[in-house]
C-alpha cells in the first residue's frame, strides 16, 4: 500500500502538479490564440511575445513596487502588480490594431496577409522587450516559495516521497481558474459577450442586427490582451522570465489550440492539458515508479524514459502534426466562440 | 407611394447593372411578392431596398423619408427587419440567444416582443436553449424570422423564405406569414414558389431582367393566362 502511494507521491510531484500548471499556462495562451481566430478570422502568431511584453511591465511595475517596500507576502507582489501589466498590454495591442490590422481590414485583406503582419509585430515586440528589459533571465517571484514542502510532506504522510507544491503553481492554476471561469461567464452571460459570439459565427448576420463590428473587434483585443498579460506573467512567476521562452511557446500554444478545435474556447483549454500531460508523460522517467510498484528484482536497468526532455518540443509538433492529419477540426470542432 | 418603396432602382455588384429601373413598394399590413426566373434580379432588388447593396440610380423611401444612402444598420433602426436567404442564424447559438440577438438594437425590455415570437412559433418555445444549427430546416427557418421580429419592424424583408423546405412546411410559414402581416407589418418577400406566394400576395411583381414586367395584386397575376404560361408553368 505505501508502495502505490509512494508511487502516487512521484507522479504527484513530477507529473500532475507540474502539468497542471504548464496546462494552465498554455491554456490560458491558447484561448487568447482561439479569441483572435474565432473573431478576426487569423492566427495571431504575435501571442507568445504580446504574453513576454504582459510579464515585462508587470515585472517592472514589481521591481517598483518592491522598490516601494510594497509586498503581497505570502503571496508574489507580481500579482498586486498583474493590473498595470494588463492595462499596458491591452493598450499595446489596441494601438497595433488601430494603426497596423485596421487598415488591413478595411482593405479586406486575406487571412494571410494579417499571419504575416502577425510575424511583423512579433519581430517588433519581442526587439522591444530586449530593448527595454534586456535579455537576461529575470527572477521576479518573491513571498513565500511553498505551499508545501517536501519534507513537510514527508513528515505528514510518512512516505519516502515528498510532494512540493510551489506557491507559483498554486497561483498560476487558482488564476487560470478565476480567469477561464470569468471569460465564459463573460461569453455566455453577458449581452457584449453574445454579440462577440454572434460575430464570429455569422459575420453579415451579425451586422443586419446591428452589433458594430468595430466595437467587437476592440474587445477581443482587449480580452486576448488581458489574457496574454496573465498567462505571459503566470509563465514567467513559475519559470523565471526569460525574453527568449516566448517564441518557443508559440508551438505549443497553437498545438493547444488546434488540439481542442482553433476558434473554441473550451477545446483551447482542454487542449492546453492535453500538450501539458504529454509533454510530461513522454519525458518522464518512470524507473522509480516501476520500482514502487513491482518486485524488487523487475527494476530495469535503464531510466524508462520514452524520450529525453531535451525533445519536449517534439511532442507538441507531433501532436499537431498528428491532430492535422487526423481530425483537423480538433476535439471540439471550433471556428466560432 | 407606398411605406416602403423602391423607385426606378438601377445598380448591381460593380460592371453592368443588374437591375434595369425596377420599382417595387408594399402598405402596411400588406404582403408584396417579388417573383421572377432566375437571375431576374430578385435577391439583388432586396439587398438594395436593405441598402446592401448602394444603388447607382433611384431612390428607396421608408414612410416618406428618402433612405438611399442610409446603411443597413441605421434601416434596421428605423424599422426595418431582413432575413437572409442563407445563412440566415447563428448556428452555435441557442435559440433564445438568436431572438436575443435580434434585439441588440433595443436598449429596452424585449421579453414581450419574445413572448410574441414563442407564441408565433410555439416550437421555438420548446427549442430554446437547443443551438439553432441543430434545427430543422422550417424551424431554421422560423428563428429567423422570430430574429428580424425581435427588432419590432414595421418592414419585414424576407428573401426566399420557404427555399429548402417541405411543402408542408412551406404552407405553415405562408400561414404564420399572413398573421404576421395582420398585425401591421409591411412584408415584402422574394419567392421561388411563385404560385403559392401569389395566392397569399396581396400584391405581386414580376421581375425580368431587372425590370418590371408586370405587377398587379396577387389574385390578378395568378388569373392572367400570359403570366401563368411563362412563370407559373401553365
Amino acid at each position: 500500500m505505501t508502495d502505490i502511494l509512494n508511487a502516487l507521491a512521484l507522479l504527484g510531484n513530477f507529473v500532475i502538479v507540474p502539468g497542471l500548471t504548464y496546462g494552465s499556462q498554455l491554456a490560458l495562451g491558447a484561448l487568447g490564440v482561439t479569441m483572435i481566430y474565432a473573431v478576426l478570422r487569423f492566427s495571431n502568431f504575435a501571442h507568445g511575445e504580446t504574453m513576454s511584453f504582459g510579464a515585462m511591465i508587470t515585472i517592472l511595475v514589481t521591481w517598483w513596487l518592491q522598490g516601494k517596500g510594497v509586498s503581497l507576502a505570502p503571496l508574489p507582489t507580481a500579482l498586486l502588480a498583474l493590473p498595470i501589466g494588463i492595462i499596458g498590454t491591452v493598450l499595446m495591442c489596441l494601438l497595433f490594431d488601430r494603426f497596423v490590422y485596421r487598415y488591413y481590414r478595411r482593405q479586406r485583406a486575406a487571412p494571410v496577409t494579417y499571419l504575416i503582419l502577425s510575424v511583423g509585430i512579433l519581430f517588433i515586440l519581442s526587439g522591444l522587450v530586449r530593448f527595454v528589459i534586456g535579455p537576461q533571465d529575470r527572477i521576479f517571484a518573491d513571498g513565500e516559495r511553498f505551499i508545501m514542502k517536501a519534507r513537510a510532506f514527508k513528515e505528514m504522510t510518512g512516505l519516502d516521497q515528498g510532494l512540493a507544491i510551489k506557491t507559483t503553481q498554486g497561483v498560476t492554476v487558482v488564476t487560470a481558474v478565476i480567469v477561464v471561469a470569468l471569460i465564459f461567464w463573460f461569453l455566455n452571460r453577458t449581452r457584449t459577450g453574445k454579440s462577440m459570439r454572434a460575430y464570429s459565427d455569422n459575420e453579415d448576420l451579425a451586422l443586419l442586427s446591428g452589433i458594430s463590428p468595430a466595437k467587437v473587434v476592440s474587445i477581443t483585443w482587449i480580452i486576448t490582451g488581458a489574457l496574454a498579460a496573465v498567462a505571459g506573467t503566470l509563465y514567467g512567476l513559475d519559470k523565471g522570465y526569460k525574453p527568449f521562452t516566448y517564441l518557443g511557446l508559440v508551438l505549443p500554444i497553437f498545438a493547444a489550440a488546434i488540439v481542442g478545435g482553433v476558434g473554441n474556447p473550451l477545446g483551447a483549454i482542454s487542449g492546453g492539458f492535453v500538450i501539458s500531460f504529454s509533454e510530461l508523460l513522454l519525458t518522464f522517467a518512470y524507473k522509480r515508479v516501476i520500482a514502487y510498484l513491482t518486485p524488487g528484482d523487475w527494476v530495469p536497468e535503464g531510466l524508462v524514459q520514452l524520450l529525453a526532455t531535451d525533445y519536449k518540443l517534439a511532442v507538441s509538433f507531433v501532436i499537431l502534426v498528428i491532430v492535422l492529419l487526423v481530425k483537423p477540426t480538433g476535439l471540439f470542432s471550433g471556428k466560432t466562440l | 407611394m407606398r411605406f416602403l418603396q423602391g423607385e426606378s432602382l438601377y445598380g448591381g455588384y460593380g460592371g453592368a447593372d443588374i437591375l434595369q429601373g425596377c420599382s417595387i413598394g408594399v402598405n402596411k399590413g400588406e404582403i408584396a411578392v417579388v417573383v421572377g426566373p432566375n437571375g431576374a434580379g430578385k435577391s439583388t432588388a432586396m439587398k438594395a431596398m436593405f441598402g446592401m447593396l448602394s444603388v447607382r440610380e433611384g431612390s428607396v423611401e421608408l414612410d416618406g423619408q428618402d433612405i438611399s444612402e442610409l446603411p443597413p444598420q441605421e434601416r434596421v433602426t428605423l424599422g426595418m427587419g431582413f432575413v437572409p436567404q442563407n445563412a440566415n442564424v447563428f448556428t452555435s447559438m441557442t435559440v433564445e440567444e438568436n431572438l436575443e440577438m435580434g434585439a441588440f438594437i433595443r436598449r429596452d425590455d424585449f421579453s414581450p416582443t419574445m413572448e410574441q415570437v414563442f407564441s408565433l412559433f410555439p416550437v421555438l418555445a420548446e427549442k430554446r436553449s437547443q443551438p439553432a444549427g441543430e434545427l430543422s430546416g422550417g424551424q431554421r427557418q422560423q428563428v429567423a424570422v422570430g430574429r428580424a421580429l425581435m427588432t419590432q419592424p414595421s418592414v419585414l424583408m424576407l428573401d426566399e423564405p420557404t427555399a429548402g423546405v417541405s411543402p408542408i412546411v412551406m404552407d405553415e410559414l405562408f400561414d404564420r406569414i399572413i398573421e404576421i402581416a395582420k398585425t401591421g407589418i409591411a412584408i415584402l418577400m422574394v419567392e421561388q414558389n411563385a404560385r403559392q406566394a401569389l395566392e397569399i400576395a396581396d400584391r405581386g411583381f414580376v421581375l425580368v431582367q431587372g425590370r418590371n414586367r408586370y405587377t398587379d395584386t396577387g389574385e390578378a397575376l395568378l388569373a392572367d393566362p400570359e403570366v401563368r404560361r411563362a412563370f407559373l408553368g401553365g
